[in-house]
């Protein structure tokens, strides 16, 4: 059992699936869809099992990474292929591998037009993101990382809206000129430390000068992803542009990746940049939450609010990071997969609906509750979960986040509380609009309420999010450790170096 | 004359094979009757480039100089003269459609190309300046002839007779640069010009320098660098396709290996003399590889510029290799330039097969408009295409981002920041020419489509092209060991 190499079998299982739907070819279009359809929903689903597994047997007592597995790759720059998982990183990669069967789940029927490469194109995701999630090694890291860019500019540009030309650019040429920067510090932090693990760049200290250089290409990278205030641009027009499961995927677990980059690398291994720097991530990311929670007030289009509203969201988890307390971290890796949870929820709620009547403005609908019961109260129940309601994920994530950063800087915290008032009305008044009211609209007079199959895929994003809201600590345990561990390293390490300027004045 | 003297043959036996066999072909497609004699010449000219590749392999055993030094075959001469001969043998194998179509059936095709590849692997092996000339010239005159091989065709005319002026004017420099380095050397030898500049430490006479930089115009010609890069759109774009692929690949390997034979050879000690113009020249060809080629039309136009960008991207080995310095990061700086110019080399060859496949109507078609919807009418070939082109782009985990990886590392080794960074940029800009191809066979609506059906030598070519940039990336080890020990042949001393 022990020395089955469970990662790679999680990361390169979609693969498999791959290479089953290529071998898929019939003259029938609709049997070729069919099977492709359903080799992706079983390789999906036993990824996501296996992945299960992880959690499992996860050992909560040890900030150490586990199920490691290393080989010779390419011994010539002393870069291996190594993998593992600790506490921070172990619930993304189920994350991801549940994200992906519901999308293959969201995308049934809807997608009817070259299955086949639909459905590897979100295997091939699928492979990437565990991958990333899960790599030790930083070359290793930055090609999952980066390669996520090949399958995402696919989804979007073929299954997309009407601009899907301009949003698939955008998304390409602006994460690609955020990370090719992060290449470069990954490459002089090999040269510098003479090695690529992960884990021994851990503890590798960096000097003093050089941290801020790679503390700022590495940002470059993270804060597009993020995204941040004010490189957030491409969001809107992506996710309004993707097909839902695309928008689903790039919110749930792409917009995490930069989250992630923050405390896989900057926090720890530039811990004295990171000290110095924490000031403009506050001012951004307090911008970032109050700015674009005004922004998304305003808007027209359903999707285009969620995603600003997943802006404000990441804001908090940037200042949880950077408050870089216990509370604060975990606070923000709650948030991360709340808001992955959540706001896949949320696109997909509104991916219903359009499959239905075709539109995402908010004008376009108005009293759904009549006709649609069940979707009221899903929508209702996401809609508070990401206004932060007790006993909702959402709320657990952002008391964390506001507790850790109110020890720390308490003017941020104010600042952020504010963008959870504002938060509460943007959503608020989305709700009304479409679901209270007069249902007066011709068109949907015959809307049909959810089906079961629509059910099905919401019913697990329900009980993550009221497990988590309820019983968080069954997450904050199995990350308690990994995250102690860092904040104790980022603060004796910023101790170390007060000490040096000390003596030497 | 006693037997005596004669030289040691066996370092040039793959050359003296390919010389004679060229006779062989000439002869053999002169006295075979007209019907078949090309198709007939062609399989046998890409029996003999294959038969020549374990030639090659011969003779690895360190490092052996004939004709009196004039000549020198080592590991490094082994890497690139395998990739020339693979790359002129492939293109020989896609033209064979192309001529038929075009009615330029002629059996001297495949022969000029056996002749320019002999020539390359003469120059890759040149151990004096003199023989660096002749091998320099045997392949020029073979391919200017070849670029003009569409007789009937203003443009092919026009290609090959741009190509020799300008190809002309690049020797003339060469040449004169040359002279320089005698007059003021006194040899042509690279072991004893390299034996004289150690021994001078850094009392170099004015006269070598400006002769190393008339030397460096004339090889940055050849490997088409800006700002001696003007030639390439108009000669890629007139030239008969498959004589595209080939200019695209193979004397560009063949040059580069020139180019680092002689700069690492003789010059090596003058790092300081020229570093600072070869980081010039490769900064100029990746911002005018980025930027130049957003605005083309024409795919094998778009293909020129995008050479220049890879060769600017491969100079930035060269630049570390001109560093001053430990002489492992020198050669770390050569290898990273191997592993690049050979994931170069294949993603080339792949991307020129899929625009030789461009077909409407049986007439071959050159526009990016044309490949519209692609994917719709032959899905396998617009897979692969992109595959191509998020290689050349260098999005991860393809071949394209490893070769762009080792470059850049070997740059941050020596801390040339600023051309690391350059060069970074110039990627995210020219990965938007590269996906405008993708979006165009993927994104937009078909309106006419390509013809369909593929030989069964173009799919072959098409799989193990693609296969290998994919995969590229599990088993690296070939290719990275193979440019270890080229590497490590020039800094043997």
């Amino acid at each position: 059992m022990d020395n089955m190499p469970w990662l790679s079998i999680i990361t390169f299982a979609p693969l498999v699936g791959v290479f089953f739907i290529l071998l898929i070819r019939d003259d029938d279009k609709e049997i070729v869809a069919r099977n492709a359809r359903w080799v992706a929903l079983w390789i999906s689903l036993i990824t996501f099992f296996v992945s299960l597994g992880i959690w499992i047997n996860f050992d909560n007592s040890t900030a150490n990474f586990q199920f490691v597995e290393k080989s010779v790759w390419m011994p010539g720059l002393n870069i291996a292929y190594h993998m593992g998982v600790d506490g921070i990183s172990m619930f993304f990669v189920i994350l991801s591998t549940i994200l992906t069967v519901l999308c293959i789940g969201a995308s049934w029927i809807t997608i009817t037009d070259r299955v086949k490469e639909y459905m590897i194109s979100f295997l091939v995701l699928e492979t990437l993101m565990v991958g990333m999630f899960s790599a030790l090694d930083l070359v290793l890291f930055y090609i999952f990382f980066e390669g996520v860019l090949i399958p995402m500019f696919i989804i979007i540009g073929v299954w997309g809206g009407a601009r899907r030309n301009y949003a698939a650019y955008k998304l390409f040429l602006y994460t690609l000129a955020g990370s090719v920067l992060m290449l470069l510090a990954i490459l002089t932090m090999m040269f510098q430390a003479g090695t690529a693990e992960i884990p021994k760049l851990l503890t590798h200290n960096f000097p003093a000068t050089l941290q801020p250089w790679l503390w700022l290409a590495f940002f470059a990278s993270f804060a597009v992803k993020m995204p941040m205030w004010p490189v957030h641009t491409w969001l809107p027009d992506a996710h309004v542009e993707a097909p839902t499961a695309g928008s689903v995927i790039l919110a749930g677990v792409l917009l995490k990746f930069g989250g992630y980059g923050f405390l896989r690398f900057s926090l720890p291994m530039f811990p004295l940049a990171s000290a110095d720097f924490t000031p403009l991530i506050y001012t951004l990311s307090i911008i970032a939450v109050i700015y674009t929670s005004l922004v998304a007030l305003a808007q027209e289009d359903m999707k285009k609010l969620i995603a600003y509203s997943s802006v404000a969201h990441m804001g908090f988890v940037t200042i949880g990071t950077f408050a870089a307390n216990t509370q604060g971290i975990e606070g923000a890796i709650i948030q991360m997969l709340s808001h992955g949870v959540v706001s896949a929820a949320l696109f997909l709620i509104v991916g219903v609906v359009y499959d239905r009547i075709h539109s995402r403005d908010i004008e376009a609908y108005s009293g759904l509750v009549h006709r649609m019961p069940k979707y009221a109260l899903i929508f209702m129940i996401f809609m508070m979960a990401s206004v932060g309601l007790p006993g909702t994920s959402g709320f657990v994530g952002e008391f964390l986040i506001l507790v850790g950063t109110f020890k720390t800087n308490t003017w941020v915290a104010a600042f952020a509380t504010t963008g959870i008032i504002l938060g509460a009305a943007y959503m608020l008044y989305l709700y009304r609009r479409v679901i209270f009211g007069e249902l007066t609209k011709e068109n949907l007079k015959s809307i049909l309420d959810l089906n079961r199959r629509e059910v099905a895929i919401f019913a697990p994003l329900l009980l993550v999010v009221f497990v988590m809201g309820i019983y968080p600590s069954l997450f904050l345990d199995a990350m308690h450790a990994s995250v102690e561990n860092l904040v104790e390293r980022y603060h004796s390490a910023l101790a170390a170096a007060q000490h040096i300027s000390v003596v030497a004045k | 004359m006693p037997l005596a003297t004669l030289p040691s043959l066996t370092p040039a036996l793959p050359e003296i094979f390919l010389a004679i066999a060229a006779m062989l072909l000439l002869m053999l497609g002169v006295f075979s009757s007209e019907e078949n004699n090309t198709r007939m010449v062609s399989y046998a000219s890409v029996l003999v480039l294959i038969v020549a590749i374990p030639f090659i392999g011969l003779v690895t055993e360190g490092r052996s100089v004939t004709f009196g030094g004039a000549f020198v075959t080592d590991t490094f001469a082994v890497y690139i003269k395998a990739l020339v001969l693979v790359s002129a043998a492939t293109v020989i194998i896609m033209s064979k459609d192309y001529l038929k179509t075009q009615g330029i059936e002629r059996f001297e095709f495949p022969v000029l190309i056996v002749l320019a590849t002999l020539g390359m692997m003469m120059m890759i092996s040149a151990n004096d300046l003199i023989a660096l000339y002749l091998g320099l010239e045997l392949q020029s005159l073979s391919l200017y002839v070849i670029a003009s091989f569409q007789r009937d065709s203003a443009r092919s005319a026009e290609a090959g007779l741009k190509y020799f002026v300008l190809g002309a004017l690049a020797s003339g420099l060469l040449l004169y640069g040359m002279s320089m380095i005698y007059g003021f050397a006194g040899t042509t030898s690279f072991d004893t010009l390299a034996r004289i500049f150690h021994d001078s430490h850094n009392h170099i006479s004015v006269g070598v320098v400006v002769g190393i930089v008339f030397m460096l115009a004339g090889l940055a010609f050849k490997v088409s660098a800006v700002p001696f890069h003007m030639w390439t759109p108009d000669v890629y774009e007139g030239a008969p396709t498959p004589v595209t692929a080939l200019f695209a690949v193979a004397p560009k390997i063949a040059a580069m290996g020139l180019f680092i034979r002689v700069m690492i050879g003789p010059f090596g000690e003058l790092g300081a003399q020229w570093q600072q113009i070869i980081i010039f020249i490769s900064v100029a060809s990746m911002l005018l590889g980025a930027f130049a080629a957003i605005n083309q039309t024409n795919i094998k136009r778009l293909m020129a510029y995008s050479s220049i960008g890879h060769m600017g991207y491969a100079l930035i080995g060269l630049a570390v290799a001109g560093a001053a310095g430990d002489a492992a990061l020198r050669a770390d700086g050569v290898e990273s330039m191997l592993i690049y110019l050979g994931i170069y080399m294949v993603v080339n060859i792949g991307t020129f097969a899929c625009i030789l496949l461009m077909k409407r109507d049986g007439r071959m078609v050159e526009g990016i408009d044309d490949l519209v919807g692609l994917s719709k009418s032959n899905p396998a070939l617009a897979m692969i295409l992109s595959i191509f082109m998020f290689s050349m782009a260098g999005i991860p985990p393809l071949a394209g981002f490893l070769g762009k990886l080792y470059v850049f590392q070997a740059a941050i080794q020596v801390e040339l920041y600023a051309l690391a960074i350059i060069g970074v940029l110039a990627s995210v800009v020219g990965a938007y020419y590269y996906i405008r191809i993708i979006k165009v066979m993927y994104f937009d609506d078909p309106v006419d489509e390509l013809d369909r059906g593929i030989s069964l030598e173009m799919k072959t070519i098409l799989v193990v092209t693609g296969v290998v940039i994919i995969f590229f990336v599990f088993y690296p080890a070939p290719l990275l060991t193979g440019a270890e020990s080229a590497a490590a042949a020039l800094f043997h001393e």
